[in-house]
Formats: structure tokens, C-alpha cells, sequence
């Protein structure tokens, strides 16, 4: 099957049920994306597909096939990506880092949508798990770029 | 005590110049590593004279330097902070630094032939040692630079990166001194600078590793390439003991695509494939007949961790003495007011995020190469040397920065994935990189023993009069260092330790052993003793009708430290309020006190609770912390957020629950771990009292979960003995 990753058609042979997860990682030897819990639950996984904060650990490949798919490699292609990753540096959020490509594309997902999100925005958008609880300097950061 | 003092005495011996016959002879750089006394591991004695010398510090004619830091990074932020205290006495900005994680063995068992990263103990272990490294280079530099110019090195200074002659004006960069250092003896005693005249030591540098780690390109041991290798998944057996008899539908898995084999490896089964996912789809499908096989701790198939919290209860048995002072027994007897309680505190799960791998390769020469997560990598080399019938100067120990760590990547026999990897590069012939899934790794985790405390405390109109406590159960310590009851910190810390002045008191622990498989999680025995201590001195100051503020502080009159500890987290929250009270959204809240004496620091919390739709929700955590003295403010900041994080987790929603013998949670689906939406505000006063530097990494966590507790009690009347919270309706 054919996928659009970071701007460019990539053909890739697997099984049509592979989440796509695996394909970035294995496949494309993208290791940004992390396998974190494998059922949705922690958000390490989180890809860009059409913009939008996706788990990529349980979406199949063939479901995606079409679509525009954005990792944390080429976050910094687009102006909030840039801004995001310039507010993660400013504020440290990142202590282990492990999760923070998913948080990072999170928080690109939600600002790219909404500009100036309240903290109910956040807290709907913001839902990865962070096992380091950098959570109080994730908030931080996204504000700073709202506010930017 | 004695493990902290012969680090400091081993900490004390001075770098040598290894640069000519160092491995980078030639290249220019000074090569500084150092003359601890090492203890090679069996078999490396040749090894250790050999040319292999490794530098702790290369300092290279481009003017920057190379540290290799005897400390993993994990998150905890220990690379920047090594870099900063040498940099110090170097004089060299930290921003000239690269710092690596330092291989196995050599100078950089500088715990007295081995190390670990744990125990909030990287940066005061390593504080000695790195400043002594800096300073010396620093002086060989000056001294090059003397002799150059026939100067007495006494007229030359240092400004970052540049020896001064101030009489004549004339400046010479490090890097152009580093070829001519090379040939000068070191320093026996460098002088170290007056922290007074400290310009990095102390200031909140940023770390380093930020941009990386927020732009995906920080990778882990999850992330290594191999050329050549396979991936591979695997299938626990659901309790220790069990062995796989037969994959039945063995045929049918190895006809999968990518799939090369079946493995079957001790109390697993393996699929070895191209892919990960070809592995893992596999595995999924394989039917496996499971046996009664050998395991060192058997899970007994009706286990249950209520079961086991009963019988802790109930145990008798030795009460072997940790602490005593004047006549508990006695008092307690002849009490007008004595209260009893027990406490307990459930297995609690790592939880890292980054789920534990391991890849294996064997080389031409004999060799085995290995890349995974490690906390102690001197001890897992000796550990894969004797899983591969190896000599440890065999094992290439590759270590990875880590995806979280909390201590589960100690050494755990059964919780570590590298001898199967190792079992499986050995069986393929081919490099092996194993991934555990979250659900294997749920499943064979070390968690935090399940721990339960028996008090007695009698109290007066002055404040408690006598306490008597029986720690039961058994401490990571014991079961993996074979430290004797009453002799196991791990076991008792947080109940034994405390700063109060009770008159009267006995602290023992009952032994009685885990049939888990346990291990240490952050903040060890304290995470949990001091949530059963701390919750019992406010059930005291209630049947006292005391006021549980003012009965600590004047428990601490004779402990100025602490006194002013406390005082000063009161004033970071504004002031102590004992009752409940009406906030400003509209919500009814209280505010609870704890405080705890972890790992050399001590920590004083406030914490201010409501309760919402009958759940507690922890609004806002204060937490004055003083590990004596810092090298970085903003690290240890983010210490005391993630400690707080976890504590909170912990306190909260975390429980590892076990029925017939199996965790019933093999992910985060069923093992709730804090969600960024109860995370509470912290406001942290760091309190440097110049006491001996203490550890940041745990300190902050243990006080937390009695502050949220005592708080819970004072709002709702309900005083929790047994956690998480969320088991409890406060409806």
C-alpha cells in the first residue's frame, strides 16, 4: 500500500492491519513515534493524520492510506510545530523525553486548531500520559505559545 | 550510613593523567581518568591493564570536553548536572561539554568496583569526585601555561575556558594548552574553589538534553539497529513456576509471515521474526500448554494480594529491634489516651513509559554485544557474563539513556528482558532485539512490595508520649542483598528514621516474605512508611485534641532544621490552616501536613484537597525541600514536580492487584496512572540549610501521600488507612 508520511508517498509492504505505529517505526526506521502502551492508553504513539492527534498504535495501516501523515521528525516544518518545540525547550518540559514527541504533536494538533485554547481546551486535548509528571510544564509551554 | 560514607571515602582519591597511554594517545587530548582503588570484576584483572583505559574526561584542542558521566540519564538531569560541577572547577563553561553515559567497569565503578544510578545518590556521590576532576585538569592547564611562559603558575589565572597572565596581559585558549598538559603530572590535592566564588554550581543552567527530547531525535534502547537482527516478542508464563510444555499450533505460527522461529526459553515462550510486529502478531496467536516448572520464587497459584495483605495482619512472629528509646511497652500500658491502627499500602507498578528491550549480539571474537536499560551496569555484566557462559571481559555493555526508570531497571532476575535475549541471539545465531510489551512487562514487573504497619501511640495534653510500631513484611534489600531483618532500611525507612522527639518509642520489623517478585520503586520503603507514620502522628494530635502543625513543630523544638523546614512550607502556603475551609471556586477544601527525612534530605509538605462527585481531588501541593546544598535549581524544581506527580499517582489511584497467583492489570488500561488533569499545582521552596548534600530525586515523594491523606480526614472525617484512595467512596 502506498502512505503519505512526512510529505512523501512511501510504499510499504505489510499486512493491511499492521498499525501504523509499527510501519513508521519499523518500516520507515522513523523511531521518534513510541510504542508506549500499544491499546491507546498513553498517547506515546501520537501521529499527525490530516492535522489531526491520532494514536497510532491502534491505527491500522490500510485506514490511513490517502491521508497526510505527520510525525515528530518534520514537526518543526510547519510554524506552530516550530513554535511548539521552541516553548518545550524555553519552558524544559522534557525529563525522561520518552512521551514527549506525542505531547509535543499533541499540543501542535490543538494550537494549529485553536489558537488560544482555555484550560478546558487543554485538558481535552492534552491527554497523554507522562510518567515523569511533567504535566504542570506541559500546560506551561502551551500557554506560552498561545500568549505568544 | 556506611554505604554513603565508603562511597565518600573511595570519592576522596585523586584523577591521573592517562592521556599518553590512554587509548587517544596522539590525539592531542587531556586524558584524565582516575586512581580510585578499583575491585575488577572476576576476570578483568588482565583486562584492567590493558590499553583499553578509558577517561572520564577529555578536554580536546578545539577547547571543548568530553565527560563520561558514572550516572545514567534518565530524565533526572544528572548529565548537566555532572557537567556543571566539573565545569566549575575546570572553569569551563557547561555549555562546552558533551557528556556520555560512561561503559561498564574501569575508573567509572566509582562505588567501590561497581555503581549504581539510584537512591537520590548520582549528584552527592559524584559531587567529590567531579569537582576534584575538574580542578586538576584545571591546574595541569595553568601549569602548562606556566611553563610556557616561564611564569610561576601563582601569577596565572583562569577566566571560562582561558588561562591569564594578568602582569603581562597574555591569554592562551585550553584547547592550545591540552597537547602540553598531557606530559604534566596531576595535582595529588587541587585546590578547590571557594563555593562562594561559584559561577555554575548553583545556577538553573539548562539541560541539555531538552531539544533533543522534544523534537523525537533522543533515542533508547527500544530504538537500537542492529545490522543484521531479528525482533523479536514473547509470552510469559502467567505465574513464576509454570514452564511452556508445547506451542500447539507451532507449525501454523512459524508459517507466519516474517516469522523465522519458535523459541522456547524459561517460563516463555519466544517468536523471532523480521519485524516486531510479525513477532507480536505471532506470539498473540500462539497456543501454548503451560507445565509446573522451577522458578526461584514460585507465585503460589491462589495468591491474592488481599489475601496477603490479611496475612501480613495477622503475622507473629520475632519483632526484631530497628530503633528504641525509653519504655514504650511501659507507657503505653499506663496511657490515659492510647490509640492503634494499621496501615497498609498496595504493590504499586513501575510504570515507566518506555517498555524494557534488550538487544543481543554475539561477535566473531567471542564477544557479546548488548544495548538496554540499566541501572548498575557493573552488576549487569556480571549477571549477562554468566547468562552466556562468558567471562565479563567479554560483555560489551551498551547503555541507554532511559524512557523512565523509578528503579526498574535493577537488576530483578526474572524482571529483566537481556538473558533472553541473549538465550535467543545464541539459539538464531543472529543479533536478537527482544521488546517486552506493556503487558509482559505489567506482568513481570518488580513492583513495590505490598507493605503493612501495626501502631500503638499514646498521647498526652503535650503531644504523643510513646509509639510503638511493627513494620511486617519484607524490604527490596533483603531480597536482593540479603540485608537481615532489622538491618533492611528498605523494609522500615519512613517509620524508623523519623526526627520526632518521642520520648518513648520502638520501632521492629516482623519478617515475613513476599511471594511477589519485588523490587524498588521510587522512594523505596519510604514512599509508603512515611504515609503510615505520618497518618498516625495526626491520628495522634486528634485523640490529643492538638493541632497537627503546631504538634510537629514542637515535636521538632530541639531540631532547628526541621523546625524552620516546617515553618517555611507554612509560609509558602500561605500560612497553615487547620480546618476546612470555603475556596474561591465555590469547592469546600482542607489542607493537610506531612513531612519526611528521605535519602540525606528533608522534605515538608502541604496539600490542599476537595472532594468531587465522592473522588478526592488534590488542588495544590507546597513543598519546602532541603538537600543541604544544589548544583542546579531548576532541576531539582523538576525533581520535586515529577516526585509529586508520582506521590500523588501513588496516593491516589495506583494498585498492582493480584488474584490467583496473576497481576488482574497487564497495562494502563486497568492500572490507572495520574492523568494530566489531576495533576495539582506545586509550589516549591528549595532550603539550602549547608547541611551535607542530600539526594533530590525521591525526597520529594514520600510526604505527599500523608499531606493528601491528612487532609482527606480533616475534610471528610474518613481517615484512610489502606491505599489508593480511590478504592474508597467519599460520596
Amino acid at each position: 500500500m502506498q502512505l503519505n508520511i512526512n510529505g512523501a508517498t512511501h510504499d510499504v509492504d505489510v499486512e493491511p492491519d499492521t498499525p501504523l505505529l509499527w510501519v513508521i517505526r519499523e518500516e520507515l526506521g522513523l523511531t521518534g513515534t513510541k510504542y508506549g502502551c500499544g491499546i491507546a492508553q498513553c498517547g506515546a504513539c501520537t501521529v499527525l493524520i490530516d492535522g489531526v492527534a491520532t494514536r497510532s498504535c491502534v491505527t491500522p495501516a490500510d485506514s490511513v492510506e490517502g491521508l497526510e501523515i505527520r510525525t515528530i521528525e518534520t514537526v518543526e516544518d510547519t510554524e506552530i510545530g516550530r513554535r511548539v518545540v521552541e516553548a518545550w525547550v524555553e519552558n524544559e518540559v522534557a525529563q525522561c523525553g520518552y512521551c514527549q514527541s506525542g505531547q509535543v504533536l499533541a499540543a501542535t494538533a490543538l494550537l494549529s486548531d485553536i489558537p488560544n485554547p482555555t484550560d478546558e481546551d487543554i485538558d481535552g486535548a492534552m491527554t497523554n500520559l507522562c510518567r515523569c509528571g511533567t504535566y504542570n510544564k506541559i500546560r506551561a509551554a502551551v500557554r506560552s505559545v498561545s500568549e505568544a | 550510613m556506611s554505604v554513603i560514607d565508603q562511597l565518600t571515602r573511595r570519592l576522596g582519591q585523586a584523577p591521573v593523567n592517562v592521556s599518553r597511554r590512554g587509548f587517544l594517545a596522539g590525539s592531542g587530548a587531556l586524558v584524565l581518568a582516575t586512581a580510585l582503588p578499583l575491585r575488577p570484576l572476576r576476570g578483568q584483572e588482565a583486562a584492567a591493564e590493558g590499553p583499553a583505559v578509558t577517561a572520564f574526561l577529555e578536554l580536546r584542542s578545539d577547547g571543548t570536553a568530553l565527560l563520561r558521566s558514572p550516572f545514567i540519564e534518565g530524565g533526572q538531569g544528572i548529565f548537566t548536572a555532572m557537567a556543571q560541577i566539573v565545569g566549575e572547577e575546570l572553569d569551563l563553561a557547561p555549555e562546552n561539554f558533551s557528556v556520555e553515559i560512561a561503559p561498564a567497569g574501569g575508573p567509572f565503578a566509582i562505588m567501590g568496583g561497581y555503581r549504581l544510578t539510584g537512591g537520590s545518590m548520582s549528584t552527592r556521590t559524584g559531587y567529590p569526585v567531579m569537582r576534584q576532576l575538574g580542578a586538576a585538569a584545571r591546574a595541569m592547564l595553568v601549569e602548562a601555561a606556566a611553563q610556557d611562559w616561564g611564569v610561576d603558575a601563582s601569577e596565572l589565572v583562569t577566566e571560562p575556558g582561558i588561562v591569564v597572565h594578568e602582569g603581562s596581559g597574555r591569554r592562551v585558549a585550553y584547547g592550545d594548552l591540552a597537547a602540553a598538559a598531557m606530559d604534566l603530572p596531576v595535582p595529588a590535592e587541587p585546590t578547590l574553589k571557594d563555593p562562594a566564588d561559584f559561577r555554575w554550581i548553583g545556577t538553573a543552567l539548562p539541560r541539555m538534553d531538552v531539544r533533543a527530547k522534544s523534537t523525537g531525535r533522543q533515542t533508547y534502547a527500544i530504538d537500537v539497529e542492529v545490522e543484521g537482527m531479528l525482533l523479536a516478542a514473547l509470552r510469559h508464563a502467567p505465574r513464576l513456576g509454570l514452564t511452556p510444555a508445547a506451542v500447539t499450533n507451532q507449525a501454523e505460527i512459524e508459517a507466519m509471515r516474517g516469522v523465522h522461529s519458535v523459541q522456547m526459553l524459561d517460563g516463555a515462550v519466544a517468536v523471532v521474526a523480521e519485524k516486531f510486529w510479525q513477532a507480536r502478531r505471532a506470539i498473540d496467536a500462539a497456543e501454548i500448554d503451560w507445565t509446573e516448572g522451577e522458578a526461584r520464587w514460585p507465585m503460589p497459584a491462589d495468591f491474592s494480594s488481599v489475601g496477603f495483605r490479611d496475612t501480613l495482619a495477622g503475622a507473629t512472629g520475632e519483632v526484631v529491634e530497628v530503633e528504641a528509646s525509653g519504655d514504650a511497652a511501659g507507657v503505653l500500658e499506663a496511657a490515659e489516651t492510647m490509640i492503634e491502627a494499621t496501615y497498609d499500602a498496595p504493590y504499586v507498578a513501575h510504570g515507566q513509559l518506555e517498555p524494557p528491550s534488550a538487544t543481543a549480539r554475539f561477535n566473531e571474537d567471542g564477544t557479546l554485544d548488548l544495548w538496554m536499560p540499566c541501572q548498575a551496569p557493573e552488576m549487569f555484566v556480571g549477571a549477562a557474563a554468566a547468562a552466556a557462559g562468558l567471562d565479563a571481559s567479554q560483555i560489551n555493555l551498551h547503555q541507554q539513556v532511559l524512557g523512565g526508570f523509578f528503579g526498574r531497571h535493577f537488576l530483578y532476575a526474572t524482571a529483566n528482558p537481556f538473558p533472553q535475549a541473549i538465550a535467543l541471539a545464541k539459539a538464531v545465531g543472529r543479533p536478537v532485539k527482544l521488546i517486552w510489551t506493556r503487558e509482559e512487562d505489567f506482568l513481570r514487573d518488580a513492583p513495590r512490595p505490598l507493605g503493612l504497619a501495626r501502631f500503638r501511640g499514646a498521647v498526652g495534653p503535650d503531644g504523643p508520649t510513646a509509639l510503638q510500631v511493627e513494620v511486617v513484611g519484607e524490604g527490596p534489600t533483603q531480597r536482593w542483598y540479603q540485608a537481615p531483618p532489622g538491618q533492611d532500611p528498605s523494609a522500615t525507612e519512613g517509620i524508623s528514621g523519623k526526627t520526632y522527639a518521642i520520648a518513648n518509642k520502638h520501632i521492629g520489623q516482623i519478617y515475613h516474605a513476599n511471594p511477589a517478585v519485588i523490587g524498588y520503586w521510587r522512594a523505596v520503603g519510604h514512599s509508603m512508611h512515611d504515609f503510615m507514620y505520618e497518618s498516625f502522628l495526626d491520628e495522634l494530635a486528634q485523640a490529643g485534641g492538638l493541632d497537627p502543625f503546631e504538634m510537629r513543630l514542637s515535636l521538632l523544638s530541639s531540631s532547628e532544621r526541621h523546625r524552620k523546614l516546617l515553618e517555611r512550607v507554612g509560609e509558602l502556603s500561605g500560612g497553615w490552616r487547620p480546618g476546612p475551609f470555603e475556596a474561591e471556586e465555590g469547592t469546600t477544601r482542607a489542607r493537610g501536613v506531612a513531612m519526611a527525612s528521605p535519602f540525606g534530605s528533608e522534605a515538608a509538605v502541604i496539600a490542599e484537597v476537595s472532594v468531587d462527585g465522592g473522588e478526592v481531588r488534590v488542588h495544590q501541593v507546597w513543598v519546602a525541600l532541603d538537600p543541604g546544598q544544589v548544583v542546579n535549581p531548576s532541576t531539582v524544581e523538576a525533581q520535586v514536580q515529577s516526585a509529586v506527580a508520582l506521590g500523588t499517582s501513588q496516593t491516589l489511584v495506583e494498585e498492582l492487584v493480584y488474584e490467583n497467583g496473576e497481576p488482574t492489570a497487564r497495562n494502563f488500561d486497568m492500572y490507572p496512572i495520574l492523568r494530566p488533569d489531576q495533576m495539582p499545582q506545586v509550589h516549591t521552596a528549595i532550603v539550602e540549610s549547608g547541611a551535607p548534600m542530600g539526594g533530590v530525586g525521591e525526597p520529594g515523594l514520600p510526604a505527599v501521600g500523608p499531606a493528601i491523606v491528612n487532609a482527606v480526614a480533616t475534610l471528610t472525617g474518613q481517615r484512610i488507612r489502606s491505599l489508593p484512595l480511590s478504592k474508597h467512596d467519599f460520596g
